[in-house]
């Protein structure tokens, strides 16, 4: 198929429906509003729901009957709205309810803005409701990889029965790129064995739930859903890992940072200093091994670059223990680092010799 | 020998968890029998709430899904749009339908949501020991109005039933209780009544029962039904409040 120029919120819609999701719940919040607004145009045409619902709590609650009924559902939001979904992302979690949550992050706390940002990162990938669980967090850098982390998101959804979020910020949201769908095939999904789809009187019935009053056997569930995280940390992590090997500075940044980030380091790179950039694709599971992998012995400094006050590089830092230094450049508030900046923070980190 | 009454099947053989004298082992029962007569149980999908019956789970044979507190209207409306062809019901008290759950109330109504709620109304938060629901009468004293519901501070009760009727989304809506035999007979009635009306499709169907707690209200089964009698049925009247099988005859 060739190459079409569409907009990151609708190029995501489009790639959900080629996905297999035919339910779609959503709110309008800016900058995310496109995926609705695309998913209500469509859905009716192709015998899907596009339903929107009095709030963001309605909304993720509808994916959790949905998906707990067994189809491929999505919810898209943006930062606030988000911040609403946590209670049902909490019990979809621990009701083991496959589904996919889009951020579209703008900046914060509070109702903060409206321009992009990376300050969800901690709500994101470290909890945001209550409760022993994680999110699968992808974060696209182009709205091509938006696209086919789209169509990974349902299947890892389905795999692991867990929420999965991705997670771009406004500025993916908003812009236009050419993308190619490559359509997989979604004609023979698994059977949801254990999703309310009625007993037919066939079966015993399946109950979707979250409240075990047993401590006991609540704790066996939440480490059995342990063991399916180690399992997605074994099998999905995701990065993308340049010149890191040979690199006096490494620099480490997801999502849109990340291509300002290359911009920069190419300029520094012309300038003869040597530089590498680790990008997470997989924000959970934190993909640990680029940083061992970089940590070959050689004298080497991290800078995390952020659109945010410094989230993410808590992870780096864990990654990196005490190896190596970690430095941090970050704008927040809706601001966009520029790659003069981040050049000058590199020579400033002594690439320059 | 001849079988002339047994547990219905859509009920399981979990030994309920209520108080001696709770309704709710009542109306559980209903909700089986009419499951069992229209003989939907395989095709049925049920959305327990937070409260009293949040294991009402345990008590259904058929799929069931537990909400969040408030959120069943939202957890129905996704599992109906999911699987329009099965029967969808939501099973919930009054401070989850008419507190927490207000705005998903509400607009599942509105919506017409082709689905079915059954709204136990006993003016009080049984799980959490008996405090202050929206539905607690003026004066009436509870954990959390323990002078008595005081309405210029504490607000007044919110008649769920007539409140719902004003809105176009729904196809019926009565209020029944199940303090004798004639009113449970009632009371199943409206439960199958709104069951039917999902199955043929006419939109959102509620059926109010009020109901009582002999535990926080600190009265006996007995004395309880006496007192909603005396108090609660003058502030919530039976009756049906939308019908809309009623309304096309009419024209």
């Amino acid at each position: 198929m060739s190459k079409v120029l569409m907009k990151g919120n609708e190029a995501l819609a489009e790639a959900a429906i080629r996905a297999g999701c035919r339910h779609f719940f959503g709110y309008p919040i800016t900058p995310q509003t496109e995926v609705s607004a695309y998913m209500a145009k469509k859905m009716p045409k192709i015998g899907g729901t596009f339903l929107q619902a009095e709030s963001e709590v309605a909304a993720i609650n509808m994916v959790y009957g949905a998906g707990g009924a067994g189809v491929r559902v999505m919810t898209s939001s943006s930062s606030p709205g988000i911040s609403l979904k946590q209670e049902g992302i909490s019990y979809i979690a621990g009701a083991d309810v496959p589904c996919v949550i889009v951020n579209i992050v703008r900046g914060g706390p509070g109702l903060g803005g409206i321009q992009p940002a990376q300050s969800d990162y901690f709500q994101a990938t470290k909890g945001g409701g209550h409760g022993d669980y994680h999110l699968v967090v992808l974060a696209p850098s182009s709205i091509q990889e938006m696209v086919d982390l789209t169509s990974d998101a349902f299947d890892i959804g389905d795999k692991y029965r867990c929420p999965v979020m991705i997670m771009g910020d406004g500025m993916l949201g908003q812009m236009m790129e050419p993308v190619e769908f490559k359509d997989a095939d979604v004609s023979n999904l698994p059977e949801k064995t254990w999703a309310t789809t009625g007993t037919g009187m066939k079966r015993k019935k399946n109950i979707i739930n979250s409240l075990f009053l047993e401590a006991s056997e609540l704790e066996k569930l939440v480490l059995e859903r342990q063991e399916r995280y180690a399992e997605i940390a074994k099998n999905e992590v995701r990065y993308e890992a340049v010149d890191v090997e040979d690199a006096d500075v490494v620099l480490v940044a997801y999502g849109t940072t990340s291509r300002i980030a290359k911009t920069a380091m190419a300029k520094a790179k012309e300038m003869g200093l040597k530089v590498g950039i680790i990008r997470p694709i997989t924000l959970w599971p934190f993909p640990f091994e680029a940083f061992n992998n970089a940590l070959n012995g050689k004298d080497k400094k991290f800078l995390c670059v952020e659109m945010s006050t410094g989230q993410m590089i808590e992870d780096v830092k864990l990654a990196v223990g005490d190896k190596a230094e970690v430095h941090f450049f970050g704008r927040t508030g809706g601001i966009v680092p520029t790659p003069k900046e981040i050049l000058n923070k590199i020579i400033e980190l002594g690439g320059a010799k | 020998m001849e079988k002339v009454f047994q547990k219905p099947h859509a009920l399981s053989d979990v030994p309920f968890h209520y108080c001696p004298g709770c309704p709710h082992g009542i109306v559980h029962r209903l909700v089986a029998e009419v499951i069992d007569e229209l003989g939907i149980e395989g095709d049925t999908i049920g959305v327990a709430p937070v409260g009293c019956s949040v294991m009402a789970y345990n008590y259904f044979e058929c799929d069931m899904q537990e909400a969040a507190h408030g959120r069943a209207p939202a957890v129905a409306t996704g599992i109906k749009r999911a699987r329009p062809d099965k029967v969808v019901f939501t099973y919930q008290g009054d401070g989850d339908l008419a507190a927490i759950g207000t705005a998903e109330t509400v607009h599942v109504a509105a919506r017409g949501e082709n689905v079915t709620t059954i709204f136990i109304n006993n003016a009080i938060y049984g799980m959490t020991g008996g405090q202050m629901a929206p539905t607690t009468l003026p004066g009436q004293v509870t954990q959390t109005s323990p002078y008595g519901r005081d309405v210029k501070t504490q607000g007044n009760p919110i008649r769920v039933s007539e409140m719902l009727a004003t809105l176009d989304g729904p196809a019926y809506i009565e209020r029944v209780t199940v303090d004798t035999i004639p009113h449970i007979k009632q009371a199943k009635a409206a439960i199958k009544k709104a069951f039917q009306m999902q199955i043929e499709g006419k939109g959102f169907s509620l059926v109010e029962v009020v109901s009582t707690c002999p535990t926080n209200w600190g009265m006996s089964p007995q004395e309880s039904f006496q007192w909603m009698r005396d108090n609660m049925l003058v502030k919530y009247p039976l009756g049906v409040y939308k019908d809309i099988t009623k309304e096309e005859e009419a024209k």
